[in-house]
């Protein structure tokens, strides 16, 4: 289970609070969609689930399985189980994309306690899940990231959190920049690593991602705050009434 | 900021303080007495055995060293060297008599096996089936065994130390010594005719493929010792050799000088390829000790269609000038320059090449990446030129910088000159840092701060990489990672 709880984030050097008071809890099993306006800390509160230097969490804990994250480094976060599907994920020139997710899920393997895969293993895995969502292995044999299409970044990003086997997956804007088919592709990735061991939270600006990953809960970011939390209809709400009565500080 | 730093700390912490190689062997040496006059030269000569001609050699080349002054247009600083403070010959006492594998000091034997470097022939058989290497092991200044001479006999291949080459083929040391770098080349070129002590001896006969890699590990384990190592290589028309050189050193706290020669020479239609894993030991966190590498590297490609191609892969040393350069001097001919150097601490690098194009159609190739991070300063400085005659000449040079942390220095000194009119020379240069964010995506994706830093400087790396033998490849991927954060392997 995921629990927040009243995290209040700054930047590093800076005055501006992003985060006040943001409290929220997502069980196992569970998807829950974040939406809000543009700078409403939707972002910010991924990377501080991330760990991402240049935050400061000056009040608040963030509890993962009743563990806290906030002193873990981001590595020791992804071992225990922690994805972020980046907005912009970054390209790696030189580095195969294979290489690296071999890299990845053996050093995860590692800090888990479980034995590394050997490269038959591997491949056999990639292949595997790969398969199952749909994606072709013939981009990782590219650099990562590099020259990729907007889908293709984000189906490179969903191939990775499959192989990682996290248990809590945070997607960041996943939706933004992709046509109706890339998007397809990745929500149904997503929905294929649905389990009752997984907690999900899907941040988006528009409802229309949440037509094919559809959550058990809706929460209205704005202002650094949860304001409102429904069910999938409140993100049909918000369509057609739009953030406006969301928007200024909580009272 | 906080993971970089952090990695900077530990990079600065771990890294120059664990050089792997930094024990001392205690071995009993003969010493010629220290300083330089005529007589050391006279003593190293005679202890060598050598023929009346080469002591000659020497001595004009010290006499043309006295003349000399130490360049100064390279970006490194140091106190200056006190030439009349070091010994310029050393060598363990034991291998004076005969040398066959079963004479050797089992120090020395035990010394080899802890750098990792398998000397009895039985044990590369067994350890690497079907990737064998023949190795020449040169310690202080004298070479100490030579593996697998007799298969490469079989072939016509020449492989010894250049002692040995003196005393039992001293019409090619004569013919060819001396003729790629000449004695007054510059001042360490000159200083080290003067003085050399041993090193690699290597000839291919016409139109033999050489059926091994082979390999030379320098060792210096004398204190206050300078090590002098000679290579010369020639292959004669239409053959191949693949030649790869490394180098290790103990940590002391006083610096010590490394001032190598190495020439090459490409016949007709014939092809060197010379790799070298530098690892000496670079000093420690303060920036004390390490060793002084001054080093002349050239490959002259006298024959037609011949080619040249230097690959590096510099992570050691207090300071580094070193600039393996070709002579393009038969037509169609070809060289080529692949680099990879590493800085940390405070080390510093001034290395490069030059391009030399005399030939008709000559065409060479450069690619550089540099690495610098702690405080260290890294440098490529760089020379393609045409000569008027040189129709046809071609370059594309590649100089791509990455800087780690905020502290350290990367920069580049290209010269270019073409006197003909058909000359086609490109140059490419970037530098770049490591950002926080893709430290950032690597460390979300589970690997260490130190892992990810490995991870995207072996992706900078990659088109160098795939230049080396590939027995290599695996260990200089790992070397690097142990330069830049120590924790790995």
């Amino acid at each position: 289970m995921l629990e927040i709880k009243n995290l209040h984030v700054k930047i590093e050097d800076e005055e501006r609070q992003i985060l006040k008071g943001l409290s929220l809890t997502v069980p196992k099993g569970e998807v829950h969609a974040i939406m809000g306006p543009n700078g409403s800390g939707k972002s910010t509160l991924a990377y501080v689930l991330a760990g991402r230097p240049g935050y400061e969490v000056t009040e608040g804990d963030i509890l993962w399985n009743g563990e806290s994250l906030l002193e873990m480094e981001p590595d020791e976060r992804a071992a225990k189980g922690v994805f972020l599907a980046f907005q912009y994920p970054m390209e790696i020139p030189g580095v195969a994309g294979l290489t690296f997710l071999r890299t990845a899920a053996n050093a995860v393997r590692k800090k888990r306690g479980e034995a590394e895969l050997t490269t038959p293993e591997f491949m056999k895995v990639v292949r595997e899940k790969a398969a199952k969502l749909n994606i072709d292995t013939e981009m990782l044999k590219r650099p990562v990231n590099v020259g990729f299409s907007g889908g293709e970044k984000k189906r490179s990003e969903i191939l990775q959190m499959a192989m990682l086997e996290p248990t809590l997956c945070v997607l960041d804007e996943t939706d933004s920049g992709l046509d109706i088919d890339a998007l397809r592709i990745v929500a149904d990735g997503v929905n294929a690593l649905r389990g009752p061991d997984r907690a999900m939270l899907v941040i988006t600006h528009y409802q229309r991602l949440l037509n094919y990953i559809v959550p058990d809960k809706v929460h209205v970011l704005s202002g650094g705050q949860i304001r409102k939390s429904g069910d999938k209809s409140l993100a049909l709400e918000l369509e057609k009434s739009g953030y406006k009565e969301y928007e200024g500080e909580a009272a | 900021m906080a993971a970089v730093q952090e990695t900077i700390d530990q990079v600065r912490k771990i890294d120059v303080d664990q050089y792997k190689y930094g024990f001392e062997t205690d071995i009993e040496s003969v010493k010629a007495p220290r300083g330089l006059d005529e007589s050391t030269v006279r003593y190293i000569s005679a202890r060598k055995g050598e023929p009346e001609w080469m002591l000659e050699w020497r001595l004009d080349s010290y006499q043309r060293w006295r003349t000399m002054k130490e360049p100064t247009w390279a970006k490194v600083h140091y106190p200056k060297i006190d030439f009349e403070n070091l010994y310029y010959y050393s060598a363990p006492k034991s291998t004076e008599g005969p040398k066959s594998l079963e004479d050797v000091d089992p120090e020395l034997l035990a010394t080899y096996a802890k750098l990792g470097i398998p000397l009895k022939e039985q044990e590369i058989l067994a350890g690497v089936q079907g990737a064998r290497v023949a190795v020449d092991a040169v310690f202080d200044s004298v070479s100490v065994v030579t593996t697998f001479k007799k298969e490469l006999a079989k072939a016509g291949v020449i492989f010894c130390s250049i002692s040995e080459a003196l005393r039992e083929h001293p019409e090619l040391v004569r013919k060819y010594l001396g003729t790629v770098v000449p004695q007054s080349d510059n001042f360490y070129a000159a200083l080290n005719s003067a003085v050399f002590s041993d090193g690699s001896f290597v000839y291919i006969p016409p139109g033999v493929r050489c059926p091994m890699e082979l390999s030379t590990y320098f060792r210096i384990n004398e204190k206050n010792t300078g090590q002098f190592e000679r290579t010369l290589i020639i292959a004669d028309k239409g053959s191949y050799v693949s030649y790869l050189e490394g180098c290790t050193a103990p940590t002391r706290d006083e610096n010590q000088l490394h001032a190598a020669v190495v020439e090459l020479v490409a016949l007709d239609d014939a092809e060197i390829k010379y790799s070298t894993v530098q690892n000496w030991y670079p000093g420690d966190k303060n920036g004390k000790g390490g060793i002084y590498n001054f080093v002349t590297k050239r490959g002259d490609c006298r024959g037609h269609n011949s080619k040249i191609s230097w690959t590096q892969v510099e992570t050691g040393s207090a300071i580094t000038w070193k600039y393996p350069s070709c002579i393009l001097r038969g037509d169609n001919s070809r060289g080529e320059f692949y680099s990879i150097a590493v800085s940390n601490g405070y080390q510093q690098v001034d290395s490069g090449t030059k391009m030399i194009h005399l030939g008709k159609n000559t065409s060479s190739r450069i690619i550089s990446k540099g690495i610098a991070a702690g405080y260290s300063q890294n440098t490529y400085r760089g020379l393609v030129s045409a000569h008027k005659k040189a129709t046809g000449a071609r370059n594309f040079t590649n100089c791509d910088s990455l800087l780690i942390g905020d502290k350290c220095g990367a920069h580049t000194v290209p010269y270019i000159e073409a006197k003909n009119m058909t000359a086609h020379f490109e140059h490419e240069a970037t530098t770049s840092k490591i950002s926080d964010d893709m430290l950032f995506y690597c460390q979300q994706r589970g690997l260490s701060a130190e892992e990810a830093i490995a991870v995207v400087v072996n992706g900078f790396v990659r088109d160098v990489l795939q230049q080396l033998p590939m027995e290599f490849m695996a260990e200089t991927q790992k070397l690097i990672g142990i330069s830049l954060e120590g924790s790995v392997g």
